[in-house]
């Protein structure tokens, strides 16, 4: 809980609860997310991660604190909102087949009365996703001839179009190769650079260690939230996942493999 | 960007053809190709005719591209809501009111069975918006659309069983066909299109951020309840008005958008009035085809659509596998 540097956090949420139906999906959940901080969030299925962005982004109801950039976010109307948080839902499937600038273009709709059209600013704004996501050589290609990989920077490249400095990315690592994968952490820690704030849900564990900080979720709550270098969010880690990983140092950073023990249980 | 170029192109293609169509329309009677016609059959049967089949077949280009966008389906149609099966039980309640003598006797009486048709279809949508409890869940809406499809279908069935009389109307209708055009249809739908487009137009946007999820959509901050409420009272407005004067014509409203798609990548601020253009001349070139296919008979319009629509599908099927989520 070192992190309250910056006065004003990017997003912060306290005491939050997310009802899915019956079900409390999100259970008195406490964070704060600082500009210029990369953040993976680790966790098994089913522990509420998706839930949790989706609440932070706004686009779930939550009971509880959560603002955004130190404004309470019942006071902050939608279009406001959406400048100020992007996000990125998981396994996004697209109905159209646009062209991947016009893919990128949408992230820049709540700067856009509706019948307004591309702006100069917009078109900067666009240009730089696409050169920040290396995704400018395509821009002109439909969405439906990319390759994984390609496809899933495009859809990077939307949210980041919005130029909001709340980053919330729903597995962005899922479908890319390990090449791509290191590729996105450089991506992520060059935005953070400029001053964006990012939480990612990762699946990857390894790649999750790259970030600054890793929040663990189980079942609804989280249950460690620390720097991702610290010997005790690995001891978390490897609970979390009732000890079935192994948390290595190797060379400037983890490896994950299974456990090694057999006499567990 | 480059697909605004590809877009002018289609936009000039299509208006281009459209003039060809409505040329070669006036030259074309009940006879294959005919030496100059009265004015009167000019000017009050075939101009008329082919303006409406113009006019039918945009309004259910447009509402097919709203469709498709707003349920997030490429294969989406039009008749979706239960518009079809409101219009015609709208009609065939009209008959059994009025007698089934109405039809063909008279301007005011032609007005009044498309008035029931029109106030059919949108009793239908109003009836599946209310069952499925607005417009926000799409699946729910979907749903609802059937049901209220096969309900009021039943109940059109029920009354042509009890009042045999109204078949023969009521087929024709069923059919599709431009020949009762007259120049109000043609003035009614021509306001409903501009209108229709307008409105539209405006929630392009949404429709395309719609295309990458309603989440995303509603990350983007776009008023997506709103949107969607005017754009499913577009939808049903354009479809009815369409329904009412040309009964029922399968497939243009499917195809017109899918090949507006297929021809080139654009977002829907294109989509949407190419998709409409794309309609009008699919529907007039069938209406043609239709007046010519069996001279001097005429085979109904919607006969000919089903035809090629099924046909053009059925060619997708084969092509494109991966369009019904297989492999």
């Amino acid at each position: 809980m070192g992190w309250a540097m910056s006065p004003t956090p990017a997003l912060q949420a306290k005491g939050l609860h997310v009802r899915l139906g019956e079900r409390e999906v999100v259970r008195n959940l406490t964070l704060a997310l600082h500009p210029g901080q990369v953040t993976a969030l680790v966790g098994p299925n089913g522990a509420g991660k998706s839930t949790l962005l989706k609440a932070l982004a706004g686009l779930v109801p939550s009971q509880g604190e959560l603002s955004w950039q130190g404004e309470p976010a019942h006071k902050v109307g939608r279009r406001v909102r959406a400048q100020r948080v992007a996000w990125l839902g998981q396994g996004q499937t697209l109905t159209e087949d646009f062209l991947v600038w016009d893919l990128v273009a949408l992230g820049r709709l709540p700067h856009q009365g509706l019948w307004q059209g591309t702006r100069a600013a917009d078109a900067q704004a666009i240009e730089h996703a696409l050169q920040v996501t290396e995704t400018w050589t395509l821009r002109q290609a439909k969405v439906s001839e990319l390759s994984a990989g390609q496809r899933q920077r495009a859809l990077l490249a939307r949210a980041l179009a919005t130029g909001a400095p709340v980053l919330l990315l729903d597995e962005p690592l899922t479908n890319l190769d390990p090449a791509a994968q290191t590729q996105w952490l450089r991506w992520s820690r060059r935005l953070a650079c400029n001053g964006v704030a990012v939480l990612a849900v990762l699946h990857e564990v390894a790649a999750a260690l790259h970030a600054d900080r890793v929040l663990l979720m189980r079942q609804g709550e989280l249950v460690a939230d620390e720097a991702a270098d610290r010997p005790t969010l690995h001891q978390a880690l490897e609970a979390l996942f009732d000890n079935q990983i192994d948390v290595v140092p190797n060379g400037q950073g983890w490896a994950v493999g299974p456990k090694p023990a057999p006499n567990n249980g | 960007m480059s697909s605004g170029r590809a877009a002018w192109g289609l936009l000039l293609l299509l208006g281009v053809l459209s003039l060809l169509l409505l040329g070669l329309g006036l030259r074309v009677g009940s006879g294959w190709w005919q030496q100059p016609v009265p004015d009167f059959v000019l000017f009050e049967v075939r101009v008329p005719r082919l303006l409406a089949a113009w006019l039918s077949g945009a309004l259910l280009g447009l509402a097919g591209a709203i469709a498709q966008g707003l349920f997030r389906n490429p294969l989406a149609d039009p008749y979706l809501l239960g518009s079809a099966a409101g219009a015609s039980l709208g009609l065939a309640l009209a008959l059994v009111w009025l007698g089934a003598g109405m039809v063909g006797s008279g301007l005011g009486a032609a007005l009044g069975s498309t008035g029931a048709a029109w106030l059919g279809a949108l009793g239908a949508v109003w009836l599946t918006l209310t069952l499925a409890r607005g417009a926000q869940h799409t699946l729910r809406l979907l749903l609802a659309g059937v049901v209220v499809g096969v309900v009021l279908g039943a109940m059109v069935s029920l009354l042509g069983y009890w009042r045999p009389d109204i078949l023969v109307v009521m087929q024709g209708f069923m059919l599709g066909s431009t020949a009762f055009a007259a120049w109000p249809a043609v003035q009614l739908m021509a306001v409903v299109l501009a209108l229709s487009v307008a409105l539209a137009w405006g929630y392009a946007k949404v429709l395309d951020a719609l295309a990458a999820g309603e989440e995303t959509a509603q990350s983007l901050g776009l008023p997506l309840p709103g949107a969607r409420v005017v754009l499913v009272w577009t939808l049903a407005a354009a479809t009815a008005s369409s329904v009412a004067h040309t009964g029922l014509i399968a497939f243009v409203g499917l195809a017109a958008p899918h090949m507006v798609r297929a021809l080139v990548g654009v977002t829907y601020r294109w989509r949407l009035p190419l998709s409409a253009i794309m309609g009008g001349v699919l529907l007039l070139a069938a209406d043609l085809v239709a007046r010519v296919l069996l001279a001097p008979q005429q085979l109904p319009v919607g006969v000919l659509t089903a035809v090629l629509g099924g046909g053009y599908l059925l060619w997708l099927m084969s092509r494109r596998r991966g369009l019904w989520g297989g492999p």
